[in-house]
């Protein structure tokens, strides 16, 4: 019997690899996760025939509460928030990690050394990952609107975890005192709280994913506790890749993962705001229209609040539009574009936009140059050409689309307010540039009726 | 059964794996693969349920419930997000060629 399931277990990571690789190209990539899935079902039910297991009503209890309330709430969730839902599953999964590690390090009887330390390790980054999860969630949902900065807050950090690791020492190597254990857990999720609040919303897709790749070391650290192979190999596998997700991400906004963790978003934004010179200008909807309908070139530059006031949909209907009347129409994604690396892409693809009309940064930002109107909806700092020009910016050296290089700009804006990271644009005082305030969706629907009326 | 060594040789070679499956990702394809990382790593809900299967006393029963509930929601969440990401995907790409 224990064979039997060991070789289930082998099946399972084989599983997760091949998803994982599957997952990694489009064209298979759909497929990929009915792999891991069924890789995932495997294990699961040969867990049940691990003999002398006990509590099992328990259990299934347990599976079945989880099981719902995370289907129905990953089916309800829209598209634009599906990042803080990875986010919360992720917390989810570093949680079970720190649980796995107190059940182990609160049972008596005799301790391996080696499996101790790895169980607190685990324990560790998992408790980190969980509490320093649900903030990212309570952020990207808007829960807590702030980038909270206390003063000292490195020193104090810095005495929690000291605090937290002595503790986990003692655990370890000492004494699994049960005031101790209770004492270490409830240090290493308040540093999980305290490491994530001051880190900003801009930065918080780099984030995430560094949390999903410390949840699956977690999970491989507990996986040597319980001498389970599956584990090991699905959370080291998922540590790895995640880490270098991480990096390819903070490469994307060039944002070394460094500042991300350590220095505070546009903490030092006060002094370039003032250098903005100009006025901003707006336009009516109709004026905008005929601008765009006797263009020969339009370049659309969706951001994230594009996809808040779920405008793609008419987005597309403007463009459907404007390729009827001949005018070319590209739409331009930036890497960050979205809350994460992708997302835009899977927002646009919701809403019917064909792929061939998607351009990436590198593929566009030549194009702006002859372009006759950029559409910049809702999206902000990924058009600040103060990312080029001004060192003093926080965004300085994020690579930017060249939207203030076309001959005409059109902003949709809900209201004068900064973005969110709470950078001034100088694209938006720009003399090209008109402003069309309103909620997206109303508005390009109007922008719809004025290329119509032409 | 992984003892030592075996667990450490086991450790890098699937941390090298991880690597290279991802190494050529395109960047279209980072969020739903975050996604599904994720939904790889509930994997630790075997861990929950053997924690669970074994605790003795009530706190034990407790965290171990605790545990596997996190567990499953992790799994059933990170699936049920990451399928529907690429269901998305896959539309498009359709749409494309038709």
């Amino acid at each position: 019997m224990d064979n039997l399931i060991e070789a289930i277990y082998f099946v399972a990571a084989f599983l997760f690899i091949f998803g994982l690789k599957r997952m990694s190209s489009p064209a298979t990539a759909r497929g990929g996760i009915l792999w891991a899935g069924a890789g995932m079902m495997a294990a699961t039910l040969a867990t049940f025939a691990i003999p002398e297991l006990e509590n099992i009503a328990l259990m299934l209890v347990a599976i079945i509460m989880g099981s719902v309330i995370a289907y129905v709430s990953g089916k309800r969730v829209a598209m634009t928030d599906m990042p803080q839902m990875i986010a919360l599953y992720n917390g989810m999964g570093g949680g079970a990690a720190a649980a796995i590690a107190a059940v182990e390090l609160v049972k008596t009887g005799e301790h391996n050394i080696v499996h101790m330390n790895l169980a607190v390790l685990g324990a560790l980054i998992g408790a980190i990952s969980f509490s320093g999860s649900l903030i990212a969630f309570a952020k990207l949902q808007g829960w807590l609107r702030k980038a909270v900065r206390l003063p000292m807050m490195q020193m104090i950090n810095l005495f929690l975890f000291t605090i937290t690791v002595v503790s986990g020492v003692y655990i370890g190597f000492v004494d699994p005192n049960v005031t101790v254990i209770a004492i270490f857990f409830v240090m290493a999720l308040v540093f999980g709280v305290m490491m994530t609040l001051p880190i900003g919303g801009a930065d918080m897709p780099v984030v995430i994913s560094l949390f999903n790749a410390l949840t699956g070391l977690a999970v491989a650290l507990e996986g040597f506790v319980l001498n389970n192979a599956a584990m090991i190999i699905a959370g080291t596998v998922v540590g790895s890749a995640g880490t270098l997700l991480t990096q390819l991400m903070a490469r994307a906004m060039n944002r070394p993962i460094t500042n991300v963790l350590f220095s505070s978003f546009g903490a030092s934004g006060s002094t370039s705001e003032q250098e903005v010179e100009g006025a901003l200008k707006p336009i009516d909807a109709d004026d905008a229209g005929v601008m765009m309908a006797f263009a020969n070139k339009v370049i659309i530059v969706p951001g994230y609040g594009m996809a808040v006031a779920q405008a793609q949909h008419k987005i597309w209907e403007l463009s459907k539009q404007l390729i009827d009347r001949d005018v070319t129409v590209k739409f331009a994604i930036h890497p960050v574009a979205g809350r994460m690396p992708g997302h835009m892409n899977v927002l646009l693809a919701e809403a019917g936009v064909p792929y061939d009309l998607i351009y990436d940064l590198d593929e566009i930002n030549e194009e702006f140059v002859n372009c006759d109107v950029a559409l910049v909806i809702g999206a902000n700092d990924v058009v600040n050409p103060m990312a080029r020009s001004n060192p003093e910016s926080p965004i300085y050296g994020m690579p930017i689309l060249d939207a203030d290089k076309a001959k005409n700009i059109i902003v949709i804006k809900r209201g004068q307010g900064t973005g969110f990271s709470g950078i001034e644009n100088a694209l938006f005082y720009d003399d090209k540039t008109r402003m069309l305030y309103g909620d997206g969706q109303e508005m390009v629907g109007e922008l719809v009726q004025g290329v119509k009326s032409v | 059964m992984i003892e030592g060594f075996t667990a450490l040789y086991i450790f890098m070679l699937a941390a090298f794996t991880g690597y290279e499956v991802i190494s050529r990702v395109p960047v279209i394809l980072h969020t739903p693969l975050m996604s599904g990382s994720n939904f790889v790593h509930g994997i630790v809900l075997v861990g929950a349920m053997i924690a669970l299967g074994h605790a003795d006393t009530t706190t034990e029963q407790a965290i171990g419930f605790f545990g596997v509930l996190l567990a499953s929601m992790n799994a059933v969440g990170g699936y049920v997000v990451t399928e529907r990401m690429l269901e998305m995907f896959k539309s498009s790409k359709e749409k494309k060629n038709g």
